[in-house]
């Protein structure tokens, strides 16, 4: 396997607390790999090691054949990762469209094309018809999709989504799953998401990664793992296996 | 670039925006001596407004020490002219560069090393008040006894020395705000318009869209601090005479971000509303106290504090905004 993010024996030591203990994994150029466990299991700060708001304490991330562990967030994102925040963060006095045209300049220095690019995606996201509105009046679930299509109009070769399903009603997850799919299925991005709905992972995902305590008990297919005793006794509880 | 500069403009504000235009052009012809000064000092405030709000309203960085590039900009170009006979427009461009390397030093040390919001508002404050200091014992430029520059009778306009009637000040002043007007728009239109703003919205959410947020924030504070320099240039040939305890003081830096405040932060008409209430009202309510026989002192700073209160609780986003919504100029503008 080729693999576009290759993520080796990296560790993240919070003074005493190991939160991310000699992780490695690789993900396969137009594919969905989900990261799953539970709260606190190390992912969020696995997330952020990849992204660049955290240094690695030890271990490498290569990037499209380039190291980028502790390079800065921006430098991160113009090396084609985009992100999302599982706490939204849209621009919040700015227009919904506004909003997704900051992403687009990075790779456009004119405005008007910048806006042209910004209407697709905002099209792609079902949130073209609220493209004036302020971002600060959108619902949650249009915020979340905000954030995707904002992380997407940087035009990322990576798309990191950090619990984007998290707060949604299972309509509004089917919604969304239906969009990365599309997303993934039509433009061959990349995509590598943190998720704690099971429902949108085991559509969504090829490969799964589980972590407990910051180490990973298990990767393979989502059917596979959801079946190992290990990721049954950790995560999902017993009661998921029948 | 005409063109592009009137895009997406409502009509009805640039209707607006001739009306105002052609008002203050013929208003030397209308105006006493007196009112001329008084639109002189509006239109002052309203340059210095807008060129504080391009670091604070765009890009978000409070500076409470824009005194400090003002000051330089005064004190250097007076120096070329009283001790080397350099004109202000030669000495125009090195002002600019005192200003801009001074603000690059502050950003360079502030983002460099984190401090932000409250903390880089101070050290904007300890910058203004070390050039206070410092100026006071600068004895080539006069010290804390001032520095003078030559005044006399001139019976014509002499407009490559700035000296002459309040009437060409007024002009100079009025061309420098317009300029600042059309120059701030540009830069909202274009990329590092919205790059300021979305730093200033959400620093981390910028950063993970690929923006360099050191250069940007760099920017700002180098673009701000040159357009006050030139606001300095203009001071120091309109009043003559610089003190490091007037020019630096932090009740000028207080001044000069008031009008922006209450005509609305971030936006480019609220600076030039924001000079027209302060300034306009509280001249006129000081010309009042006059005729009916009081002679109040500090009744200018009472006056300051109370409009701002009253906006503060009744227009939290400033005048400008509200005034927009009733004009019917909202949505595209910035």
């Amino acid at each position: 396997m080729n693999a576009v993010l290759e993520v080796k024996g990296i560790s993240k030591r919070f003074r005493g607390l190991v939160a991310v203990d000699n992780v490695s994994f690789g993900v396969a150029p137009g594919t969905i790999f989900a990261i799953i466990g539970s709260n606190g299991a190390g992912k969020t700060t696995l997330f952020n090691m990849i992204a660049g708001v955290l240094a690695p304490s030890r271990g490498s991330i290569a990037f499209a054949g380039e190291r980028i562990e502790g390079r800065s967030p921006d430098a991160v994102c113009r090396r084609g990762i985009g992100r999302t925040f599982q706490l939204v963060r849209p621009f919040p006095t700015l227009t919904v469209e506004d909003n997704v045209v900051v992403g687009a300049l990075l790779h456009r220095s004119d405005v008007n094309m910048a806006r042209r690019r910004a209407h697709e995606v905002l099209w792609q996201l079902d949130l073209f018809g609220k493209r004036h509105q302020q971002a600060s009046a959108l619902t949650l679930p249009d915020r979340k999709r905000l954030e995707v299509a904002r992380a997407l109009a940087t035009d990322p070769k990576l798309l990191l989504l950090d619990e984007v399903m998290a707060g949604l009603r299972p309509a509004e997850t089917d919604r969304m799953v239906a969009i990365l799919t599309k997303l993934n299925r039509e433009t061959g991005l990349t995509i590598l998401l943190i998720e704690h709905v099971m429902r949108a992972v085991m559509a969504l995902a090829a490969r799964v990664l589980v972590l407990h305590h910051g180490a990973a008990i298990a990767e393979g297919a989502p059917d596979a793992v959801v079946r190992e005793p290990a990721v049954v006794q950790s995560y999902l509880g017993a009661e998921a296996v029948d | 670039m005409m063109r592009w500069l009137v895009e997406g403009v409502p009509r009805r504000s640039l209707a607006l925006l001739l009306v105002l235009l052609v008002a203050l052009i013929a208003a030397p012809w209308l105006a006493n001596d007196y009112l001329l000064t008084v639109l002189i000092t509006i239109l002052y405030f309203a340059y210095t407004g807008q060129a504080w709000n391009v670091m604070m309203g765009f890009a978000g960085q409070l500076s409470l020490g824009h005194a400090l590039y003002v000051g330089l900009g005064a004190y250097a170009t007076a120096a070329l002219y009283v001790h080397f006979g350099i004109g202000p427009w030669l000495g125009l461009p090195v002002a600019i560069a005192v200003a801009v390397v001074c603000g690059a030093i502050i950003g360079f040390l502030a983002f460099r090393f984190g401090v932000a919001g409250v903390y880089f508002a101070i050290l904007t404050i300890a910058f203004a008040e070390f050039a206070r200091i410092g100026f006071d014992h600068f004895t080539w430029v006069g010290g804390s006894s001032g520095f003078f520059l030559p005044v006399a009778n001139y019976t014509r306009n002499d407009l490559w020395n700035l000296r002459g009637s309040p009437a060409m000040f007024y002009y100079v002043m009025l061309v420098l705000t317009a300029a600042a007007f059309v120059l701030c728009h540009a830069l909202l239109k274009s990329r590092v318009g919205f790059y300021w703003q979305a730093i200033r919205e959400d620093e981390a959410a910028a950063r993970s869209l690929g923006i360099n947020t050191f250069r940007y924030k760099m920017y700002a504070v180098v673009i701000s601090a040159g357009m006050t320099a030139v606001a300095g240039v203009f001071f120091a040939f309109y009043y003559n005479n610089l003190f490091p305890e007037q020019v630096f003081h932090i009740s000028r830096s207080i001044e000069l971000i008031l009008g922006p405040i209450i005509g609305g932060i971030g936006t480019l008409f609220g600076p030039i509303i924001g000079a027209f209430l302060l300034t306009g009202l509280s001249e006129f309510m000081q010309e009042l106290l006059h005729a009916l026989g009081f002679d109040v002192p500090g009744a200018k700073q009472v006056f300051y504090g109370i409009c701002l209160l009253v906006v503060v609780m009744v227009l939290p986003d400033g005048v400008w905004p509200w005034l927009s919504r009733k004009l019917g100029l909202a949505r595209r503008q910035p």
